[in-house]
């Protein structure tokens, strides 16, 4: 038997993951899980991104304004007096879905740079939306009162945020394998193999794609929700360009259209970060050469690079990467 | 005459200057093999393009089955039946040659927004695909990337996912191009196995397999249809001579 190192890898750090807060505990190191948290929580929103990036070939550079979304939702409803978690919960999945639709609709009308022009300007003019929101703090954001509680869960807290962020992140990872390799996912990619085709075999793709990025909009404002709890703050930076670009770079640098991919670049791009901010000020000096090599010689991202040769030949529904 | 399947009247698209379609009336028949040929740059495929409603014409109009499709989205036209395929091979390079003509069947199995089961695993889906390549010859290819495919089987996949859409007009822009001999000896075969259960409107350069599966033949001069008749016709046509049909081709 082969062993697959993208399996090992995969599984290595699914176990790390589950097991990160018991070593923190014994460590007595409480902000590793706040650390390991955001990570998750960026992952997901890369995870989200994946889906019409990856999967769909289309470069939204505008996908940290759902993210704010989400987190402005909690912030919104804290700030007029609405506690408990269903409610951000719903109108954070609700306002995403109404905003992916418009906006979505509206860009899904372009393609290739024209599409990441206008994913970015409606990014940008959410931001400027936002700063001139006075009554949630305008340019300096505002503090959140309290967290998103579900009945016995208050997500704010640091160990039950961790987790909320782990088992959504697994879920959302499971959710899109059966998406992307479902008759929609087929869709989807077949897009971006060929749209000309797709049209000509019968297939409406502007629907499809605009379903997907729906999807991926909500679940980049659920990332949104849990981004809130763990600072307890929201601020315009959250939907500024750096952000969405950030995303961006996760996806690509973890294997764009792999299913774990978002994870793991969630996870070098923020240890990067760390490491090199250790190291030096200028640490985004040395990060930008990094990400060149990686998309140089990696095309397939960090999990390309571990993928078993003659990927090509591999029939599709064995995605798993 | 049967109602005709296919008619455009007085179809006309230009580029810029240059008229690629000139004031064309053609019909296709039911279950009939009609032949466009003409020099490189006649318009042919740009005929082609604007039946199956990726290019739009100027003016005139285009009618399929009885229904004005002029202005039909290209997607609507396959679920008429009509489809096209392309002399440029237009497949879906990262996937298997299954799944390239599994996602042909989709398209006419429902809709897609289906976002749990397996496509790859759906009979549903296969058998029909399975089907599709067996009649191009290339069912022992299925499960090889589109892309690692030799020219001509990529060009026998380009011909399974059109047939796969099940049309009853199949558009088919030089299905031998950059085909050896063997290939086309086969597609040649396959086209006349077909025969009688569906229509074609044949654009081949290929005069041997025009003459061999032809019905009718239109002969495309800069955009404008000089002629229009059965191979016999098309043969002892004199303008058809002096236009394009080189004396030795006649010879055959
Ligand atoms: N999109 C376009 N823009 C401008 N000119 C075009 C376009 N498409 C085709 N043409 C021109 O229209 C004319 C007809 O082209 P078309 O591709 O239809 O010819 P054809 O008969 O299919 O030729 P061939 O036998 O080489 O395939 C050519 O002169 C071509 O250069
Ligand atoms: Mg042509």
């Amino acid at each position: 038997m082969r062993v697959d190192l993208r399996l090992l890898l995969i599984l290595l750090v699914v176990a790390c993951l589950a097991l990160l807060p018991v070593a923190a505990l014994l460590a007595e190191e409480p902000y590793w899980m706040r650390f390991w948290s955001r990570i998750m929580i960026l992952g997901l929103a890369a995870a989200g991104l994946n889906l019409i990036l990856g999967f769909g070939g289309l470069v939204s550079f505008g996908h940290a304004m759902y993210v704010a979304i989400g987190a402005y939702t909690v912030g919104a409803l804290r700030h007029h007096g609405v506690e408990g978690g269903l409610p951000d919960i719903l109108v954070a999945l609700g306002a995403s879905a109404g905003v992916g639709l418009l906006i979505g609709a509206i860009c899904l009308r372009t393609s290739g740079i024209f599409f990441i022009m206008i994913t970015l300007a409606f990014a940008q003019m959410t931001y400027f939306f936002f700063v001139s929101l006075e009554q949630y703090g305008g340019d300096d954001g505002m503090r959140i009162a309290s967290g998103t509680q579900l009945g016995p869960l208050h997500l704010d807290d640091t160990l039950t945020l961790y987790y909320s962020a782990f088992l959504l992140l697994c879920g959302v990872i499971f959710l899109t394998w059966r998406l992307v390799n479902a008759r929609f996912g087929m869709v989807i990619r077949g897009a971006r193999s060929n749209e000309q085709r797709m049209a000509a075999l019968g297939i409406p793709v502007f629907r499809y794609r605009l379903t997907a990025y729906v999807i991926s909009a909500m679940i980049c404002a659920l990332a949104g929700v849990l981004l809130a709890n763990l600072t307890l703050y929201i601020s315009p930076a959250y939907t500024h360009w750096t952000r969405s670009g950030e995303l961006l770079i996760m996806v690509i640098l973890g294997g764009l259209g792999t299913l774990f991919g978002p994870v793991i670049g969630a996870i070098v791009l923020l240890q990067l970060e760390d490491l090199l901010a250790h190291i030096t000020q200028h640490w985004q000096l040395f990060l930008g050469p990094i990400l060149i090599l990686v998309v140089l010689f990696a095309r397939g991202g960090l999990l390309g690079l571990l993928a078993p040769r003659q990927v090509s030949q591999r029939p599709a529904e064995e995605i798993d990467g | 005459m049967a109602e005709p399947l296919l008619s455009t009247r007085n179809l006309a698209k230009s580029f810029g200057g240059l008229t690629a379609t000139d004031d064309l009336s053609l019909d296709v028949l039911p279950r009939e093999v009609h032949a466009v040929i003409g020099p490189n740059g006649a318009g042919k495929t740009t005929l082609i393009s604007q039946l199956s409603g990726e290019l739009q014409p100027d003016a005139g109009s285009i009618f399929f089955d009885g229904q004005d499709i002029t202005a039909l989205p290209a997607w609507r036209r396959p679920h008429l039946g009509l489809t096209r395929s392309f002399q440029i091979t237009s497949i879906f390079r990262d996937m298997s040659a299954l799944q390239n003509v599994a996602l042909a069947v989709q398209a006419h199995a429902g809709h897609s927004f289906r976002f749990w089961r397996p496509a790859a695993q759906d009979p549903e889906l296969l058998e029909p695909a399975r089907e599709a390549l067996r009649q191009v010859g290339l069912q022992h290819r299925a499960d090889v990337a589109a892309a690692a495919l030799a020219h001509g089987e990529q060009r026998q996949l380009e011909i399974a996912m059109a047939l796969a859409t099940r049309p009853k007009l199949l558009l088919l822009d030089e299905p031998m191009a950059g085909m050896g001999p063997e290939e086309s000896a086969k597609m040649v075969e396959l086209l006349q196995k077909l025969k009688g259960t569906l229509a074609f409107l044949l654009v081949e350069h290929d005069m041997d397999a025009v003459f061999a599966v032809a019905d009718r033949i239109t002969v495309l001069v800069y955009g404008r249809a000089i002629a229009t008749g059965r191979p016999e016709e098309i043969r002892g046509n004199e303008n058809v001579r002096q236009a394009y049909l080189g004396e030795e081709s006649l010879a055959v």
